[in-house]
């Protein structure tokens, strides 16, 4: 006879199994970054170009390299990626087309980056004629992120009970004003997480901004959007691969930035998401 | 008070009135009119269709993509398809079956309707707040903690403060949609007590499970089975000798 309490230690034996081996390797990764790339961190490291073909000096170019392209890609893809889950979810008609939509968004946040990146060249880069640039490269990261930040939004605007929706139109407002003073403030959590998803991933990636806007090397900053310029990940992969000899101290280094990046980045939205939570009580 | 019921203006009317849910129908031919300062109650078995009946009034069964509609709803004789959905609705408050209350301070619950509909003025609103939570019996117990969440209020207290944002909004009539469901008895009593005092100045229709509730409340009972409306009649000859023996027998219990 099977003993009910036995199978329900081998579960809960599984279950926290499972836990461990998704914790212990993040846990690894930061803690290697950390050991290897603190050795680097001086002021000298953040704030100074690059120097003797990049195997000294700094990463500066490369840091606001990044967080110019991460400010483009989100300022582009929010707004347009919030709009659209709104009239997905509030206004679009329940039908064929719709839901062939909505499978569409949900399979492009699966596409591979490089195949962004191929699609940034040949239409920002080349047909639109904005050449290698940070309006290219934004463009590019907003396309990508913008099915995460389209789904995650939507499925924040349809949690929203339709209870208060019917409450909010059975006291006459209109539907724009329920969605704006009831369905949104409540779905925002939900809608900064899907942007924290899409920052984490527009800082992180390289293949889309490889063709589109990264520049090899170039110890300076950039006068306009039309400017090409370095960035963090790029960097990384150069450093790393492209050229010889450069110290495992560096390489980690820049690792750990944008590391310290993407989690600050984070940390910002969970606490704005946190402050939002507090008043959210049903 | 009951013997006058002919002699009120005829507030809603209601004629031939018919609604499918896709293939489904929830509402057959009815038609029957609805008399100023009264309170109807509206009984019958679940799916009898008298929930989707009320939701006609203020045109939410409309939400519902897959409804068809036929007949005529007018409002003091105006068509109802032909008036603003968010001017009937003002006109045309609900109160629901749950407690509802938004993820909103008790004040900003009140006054949510009110705001939506263009006031500013905070004197003007905190003024509306606190009548309506007076007309709802609800002020006394809360006038001290106006900014906690609503959701802190308990059951009973939620309904109150629920219809007192109906009242906010100054509304003509008042759908009440098995208000008391979920409520203990003492709640119960109070919601019914403020019904009562609402009809003074409102019209109300009030759909419930609650056979006594319908003939301790209800100037007019109606009884739906299967989507007809089987008869309505002055409540107290409703109870007494009803017109139908399907009528009789949901009163005694026998099915529903």
């Amino acid at each position: 006879m099977r003993n009910p309490y036995r199978s329900q230690k081998i579960a809960y034996a599984f279950l926290l199994l499972s836990t461990l081996l998704i914790v212990v390797p993040v846990g690894m990764i930061v803690v290697i970054i950390i050991q290897k790339g603190l050795p680097a961190m001086n002021w000298q490291f953040l704030s100074d170009i690059p120097r003797q073909g990049m195997r000294a000096g700094g990463i500066f170019p490369a840091i606001v390299g990044t967080l110019y392209l991460v400010t483009g890609a989100i300022s582009f893809a929010l707004p347009i990626g919030l709009l659209a889950a709104i009239y997905l979810s509030e206004y679009s008609r329940d039908n064929l087309l719709t839901r062939i939509i909505k499978l569409a968004i949900v399979n492009l946040a699966g596409v591979p980056s490089v195949v962004y990146g191929l699609f940034g060249l040949a239409l920002f880069v080349i047909f639109f004629g904005f050449g290698a640039s940070i309006l290219s490269g934004s463009l590019t990261l907003g396309i990508m992120i913008l099915p995460v930040i389209i789904t995650t939004s939507r499925e924040a605007l349809e949690s929203v009970p339709a209870s208060f929706r019917e409450v909010s139109l059975s006291l006459g407002a209109s539907k724009w004003q329920t969605i704006r003073h009831i369905v949104l403030p409540n779905a925002l959590p939900g809608i900064l997480t899907g942007t924290i998803l899409g920052l984490g991933r527009a800082a992180g990636e390289t293949a889309p901004i490889l063709f589109t806007v990264a520049a090899f090397y170039l110890p300076q900053l950039p006068d306009s959007i039309m400017d090409q310029v370095m960035a963090l990940p790029y960097h990384l992969y150069v450093i790393s691969t492209q050229v010889p000899n450069v110290d495992e101290k560096i390489r980690y280094g820049t690792a750990l930035v944008l590391l310290a990046m993407v989690l600050f980045m984070n940390l910002i939205a969970i606490i704005i998401r946190h402050k939002f939570r507090k008043r959210k009580k049903w | 008070m009951v013997n006058d019921t002919s002699t009120r203006t005829i507030k809603f009317g209601v004629k031939d009135l018919s609604i499918w849910f896709g293939n489904v129908p929830a509402l057959k031919h009815v038609s029957l009119d609805i008399r100023s300062n009264m309170i109807l109650s509206v009984i019958g078995p679940s799916n009898s269709g008298k929930t989707t009946f009320l939701r006609m009034l203020n045109r939410m069964n409309e939400l519902n993509q897959n409804s068809r509609i036929e007949g005529e709803v007018t409002l003091e004789g105006d068509d109802i398809k032909n008036v603003d959905v968010e001017i009937l609705r003002k006109r045309v408050g609900m109160v629901f079956a749950l407690p509802l209350p938004l993820p909103l301070s008790i004040f900003d619950n009140v006054a949510y309707g009110v705001r939506m509909h263009g006031l500013k003025d905070k004197r003007v609103l905190r003024e509306k707040v606190e009548v309506s939570l007076k007309e709802a019996y609800l002020w006394e117990e809360v006038k001290d903690r106006l900014g906690e969440s609503a959701f802190k209020l308990s059951g009973g207290q939620q309904q109150r403060l629920c219809i007192a944002r109906t009242l906010a909004v100054e509304p003509e009539v008042i759908l009440f949609d098995e208000p008391c469901s979920g409520l203990d008895p003492i709640s119960t009593a109070k919601v019914e007590d403020a019904m009562v005092e609402l009809k003074q100045k409102y019209t109300v229709v009030l759909v419930t499970n609650n056979v006594k509730q319908a003939a301790r409340v209800g100037d007019l009972t109606a009884f739906f089975l299967g989507g007809e409306l089987i008869e309505i009649d002055k409540t107290d000859k409703m109870f007494t000798a009803p017109g139908d023996k399907r009528t009789d027998g949901y009163i005694r219990g026998k099915f529903g």
